[in-house]
């Protein structure tokens, strides 16, 4: 199976947000794939939003076996999240624990008026009930493969698979 | 001076970090992770919840065989934010005067179902015994053994030079005062020189240095306004009263007249030099108020920043479980 291009599913996820990414939503990207992909759709539609980044390390459930992953980022929202609609970006959505942990962080925060989830790809493969609001793509991946986001130094995104 | 201690006994065999002990032979990957850490965990404390779910379920044991303030509640804080139940032992005043090992006060501790232990003694190598001796899942931080070390206290200023430096790489760094009896500055000195810094320079009275001082890769001086000339960072350390009594030193005003920093002696090290102090202070013995509370001070803030470095300590070894 070869990959799309990932530029035309932000083309296809841009058209889908075009109504709804109001001036008064918060975009808020997970590390780091999830804010390369909100930086995408900011610069495809433009606008001047409330930007956020976090880092879900600390919320992870895997602590307990994995230990700290490493270089964790500094979690960033620079606003009040309290009554606010966010729109929340990641790269792959896989087994849904990325996005459990990022909405715990997210009301350490403050209490959101609503949370809408925009993932580029989704592979199939959840263990708990999330869904996503807007996806780029969807995917049944064997669980022995894994799928990401790169971004080149120049700044091209590319798509890569292969096993774990 | 430094305990004879087993190379690995800090580091799991993947290389992570399972014990802080000592900053000697830690390698530069471990201290710039724990340091890039506790930037991760500055943003947690300026949040509303302060709090992060890592440590939940844990016991931290806060074990000080010796007095202390700052280092034990923040190191409380530091728990508590990572959600973990901390329990405070001021052990000279329990066990130990009533005949107990430091052993068998741990071991007893363990049978409490702890998975942390945070240590302060007055014995150099208290921590490192311990740590040869627990269960494989528990986890020990040295705060402060003896003339040893004390490797919090070294990473948080180091956290507070790279916050106000950037990098270590151009920095010219002085170490003022009771260099022989401080643990403090023997950290502090291992991680200048891991992390690149380098000119680390010395200042003392020849009595309040160490024989083995030129082994440590320090610049020796034993002038104040000369030891400060073009420096970037002013690190001040506390002169223990009881140095006064051992005939080392004449007088706290003597001592205050020829190493105390004052604006006057300040004005040699580069005007946009830092000053740190890891308290508690004397004020008109090795540092004057107006340079405590002046500009330059970053005192206070080397407080703020030891709870994100203690977060981040207590995080790393906790996850290091193999």
């Amino acid at each position: 199976m070869t990959l799309p291009e990932p530029n035309a599913l932000i083309d296809s996820l841009a058209a889908q947000l075009a109504p709804v990414m109001k001036t008064d939503c918060a975009l808020i990207g997970i590390h780091t794939g999830g804010v390369w992909l909100r930086d995408e759709i900011i610069q495809r539609l433009g606008g001047d939003h409330l930007l956020g980044e976090l880092d879900v390390s600390f919320y992870r459930d895997d602590f307990a076996q994995s230990g700290l992953h490493a270089e964790v980022k500094p979690s960033r929202i620079p606003f009040d999240i309290e009554g606010r609609t966010v729109i929340l970006f990641d790269d792959v959505l896989y087994t849904g624990r990325t996005v459990r942990a990022a909405i715990n962080l997210l009301f350490d925060y403050g209490r959101p008026a609503s949370i809408r989830l925009v993932v580029l790809i989704d592979r199939g493969g959840r263990e708990l009930p999330v869904c996503a609001d807007y996806t780029g793509l969807r995917l049944d991946l064997p669980t022995n493969e894994h799928i990401d986001l790169l971004r080149s130094e120049a700044g091209a995104l590319s798509l890569v698979r292969g096993p774990w | 001076m430094t305990p004879k201690m087993t190379p690995n006994l800090q580091l799991t065999p993947d290389g992570r970090l399972r014990h802080l002990l000592t900053l000697d032979g830690l390698p530069k990957r471990i201290l710039t992770e724990i340091l890039d850490t506790a930037q991760s965990f500055v943003s947690v404390g300026e949040r509303d919840v302060k709090k992060v779910p890592l440590l939940r379920g844990k016991a931290v044991f806060n074990v000080f065989f010796e007095n202390s303030t700052r280092t034990r509640t923040t190191f409380e804080i530091a728990a508590k934010r990572l959600s973990a139940d901390v329990v405070n032992l001021n052990v000279s005043a329990s066990s130990q005067s009533k005949g107990e090992t430091l052993l068998d006060t741990v071991s007893n501790l363990s049978a409490m179902l702890a998975d942390m232990f945070v240590v302060r003694h007055s014995a150099a190598g208290a921590a490192h015994l311990i740590a040869r001796h627990v269960a494989p899942h528990i986890h020990v931080i040295n705060a402060g053994d003896g003339r040893s070390a004390h490797p919090t206290q070294g990473l948080l200023d180091m956290f507070t030079i790279r916050h106000y430096k950037g990098d270590f790489h151009n920095l010219r760094v002085a170490i003022v005062g009771d260099i022989l009896h401080s643990r403090v500055a023997r950290s502090q000195i291992h991680a200048l020189t891991t992390l690149g810094c380098p000119e680390v320079r010395v200042i003392a009275p020849r009595t309040l240095l160490p024989r083995d001082v030129s082994g440590m890769g320090v610049h020796v001086f034993h002038r104040l306004e000369e030891g400060l000339k073009d420096v970037d960072v002013v690190m001040m350390l506390r002169l223990q009263n009881e140095r006064m009594q051992g005939a080392r030193l004449p007088s706290a005003g003597e001592y205050y007249k020829h190493w105390g920093l004052t604006p006057a002696s300040l004005k040699h090290a580069r005007p946009d030099a830092i000053v740190m102090h890891p308290g508690p202070m004397n004020r008109g013995v090795e540092i004057d108020s107006a340079v405590a509370d002046g500009g330059q001070s970053v005192i206070l803030p080397q407080v703020t920043y030891g709870i994100a470095v203690r977060m981040a300590v207590m995080s790393l070894v906790a996850g290091a479980n193999s």
